[in-house]
């Protein structure tokens, strides 16, 4: 097994890192390039950039925003938000992005899910599934669908997805812990990698996450810290996790 | 002249090692030109797209004969990830695609508890942590490092295959890069 990861998660509206006190309420959080950097110095293993505008407008703005984090980050990187097509897929990965996530699309068209794979590999292929009472939202999270979080987890993967981003609407953003019950339910019902999202607030939180899947995703905790994650990442091995041991020019 | 040549395979994303190449201060183009394969310093096979379409772009382009031809030569190889498993006689990958061939062996699925096989590993006996993003790996008497038991590199000659991308390895990728990259 590889080891876990740590995961930073950037929300971009129009070029900009912002963090939603609100869905209507953004604050500026700063250059995405240079947080980019900046994580993937502190130890990110990988990072995703959700595009929280993705309006069709917008995807000019997007693929000049990836090219220039492609031409400084070495580490991989996801992208989500408004990928609605094979062609949409085919512009962020071209443009230097690894993988592609994809939300409510797959939803609506499961085949999105083959015709990428098919393409670019499931490796590339995440679908991100934003999951409350037992059932799969849209819009971010606003609006419960009738489609049940773990069958559709599976036939997710069995459509070609290469992992699972797992976001817990009820856990997410009130920093008490991943919700590690659903994201074991989710784990053992599917063959691809997993990543636990929603509720990170603190090192134990994440490694208890990482005790039962194999990746988490993490916001707030580091953006109000951003320098704080060499030692985030200290502490979490302290609770017994084993994450990839970083060079000397990374800490 | 450039100093790498990228083999083009039609898709994906080819940005990400000439940003590296960028880094390590070489220049690099995006070619499936059989001339410029057969004369460059040093040819990149990445890692995107699947064998089959990957196959079928180098054989129309003449790239696979070109590449071929430049391993007899002895010029320098780097196959990363798919490019290290195109160099093998034949996939399992799309139903069955046959392979360069340059070294032997074949190229299976994965069957380790978790497909596709995403993440840092330590490669043995380098005793370093590199990033995987696979579904198929080799098997091939002429592999040279491990990863929790799979092929991690295969040598031969002037082809060096890598199945982790040194390109979104981090400082250690980049270093390994750049000691490939040095003459000889």
């Amino acid at each position: 097994m590889p080891l876990a990861r740590l995961i930073p998660c950037l929300d971009v509206a129009n070029g900009r890192v912002v963090k939603g006190v609100s869905f209507v309420e953004l604050r500026d959080m700063g250059d995405p390039v240079e947080l980019a950097q900046h994580y993937s110095d502190g130890g990110a293993d990988e990072l995703v950039f959700l595009d929280i505008t993705a309006t069709p407008d917008n995807a000019q703005t997007m693929t000049s925003l990836i090219e220039k984090v492609a031409d400084v980050l070495e580490i991989p990187f996801t992208v989500g938000g408004g990928v609605r097509s094979v062609e949409d897929a085919s512009r962020i990965i071209e443009s230097g992005a690894d993988r592609v996530s994809l939300n409510s699309a797959a939803l609506a068209n499961p085949g999105l899910i083959t015709d990428i794979a098919d393409r670019f590999g499931s490796q590339a292929v995440v679908v991100a599934i934003d999951a409350g009472d037992g059932v799969v939202h849209t819009h971010g999270g606003r609006r419960a669908t009738d489609v049940e979080t773990v069958p559709w987890a599976i036939e997710a993967a069995a459509r070609g997805a290469g992992e699972i981003l797992l976001t817990s609407i009820r856990m997410d953003g009130h920093r008490r812990g991943f919700d590690l019950d659903l994201t074991q339910r989710v784990r053992d019902a599917v063959s691809i990698p997993v990543i636990a999202s929603g509720g990170a607030g603190n090192a134990e939180h994440v490694a208890a996450a990482l005790r039962v899947t194999d990746a988490a995703l993490v916001a707030s905790i580091v953006h109000e810290n951003p320098a704080g994650l060499p030692g985030l990442r200290r502490e979490i091995e302290s609770f017994g996790i084993t994450l990839r041991p970083l060079r000397k020019s990374n800490d | 002249m450039s100093d790498v040549v990228v083999v083009d395979y039609g898709a994906g994303n080819t940005r990400s090692v000439r940003a590296a190449l960028g880094h390590l201060g070489y220049s690099s183009v995006v070619s499936s030109d059989a001339a410029l394969i057969r004369s460059a310093d040093f040819v990149l096979l990445p890692g995107v797209g699947s064998a089959r379409s990957a196959m079928e772009h180098l054989q129309s382009t003449g790239a696979a004969q070109a590449l071929k031809d430049r391993f007899d030569a002895h010029g320098r190889i780097l196959g990363i990830c798919l490019g290290m498993q195109l160099a093998l006689e034949h996939s399992e990958e799309d139903g069955g695609v046959t392979g360069l061939g340059l070294l032997s062996g074949t190229v299976r699925r994965l069957e380790s508890d978790r497909v596709p096989r995403l993440g840092w590993a330590v490669v043995e006996p380098w005793n370093e942590a590199f990033y995987f993003a696979h579904s198929f790996a080799c098997t091939s008497e002429e592999t040279i490092a491990t990863s929790d038991g799979i092929s991690a590199a295969i040598h031969r000659g002037s082809f060096l295959g890598v199945q982790f991308h040194p390109e979104k390895s981090g400082p250690a990728g980049l270093s390994f890069l750049e000691t490939c990259l040095s003459p000889a």
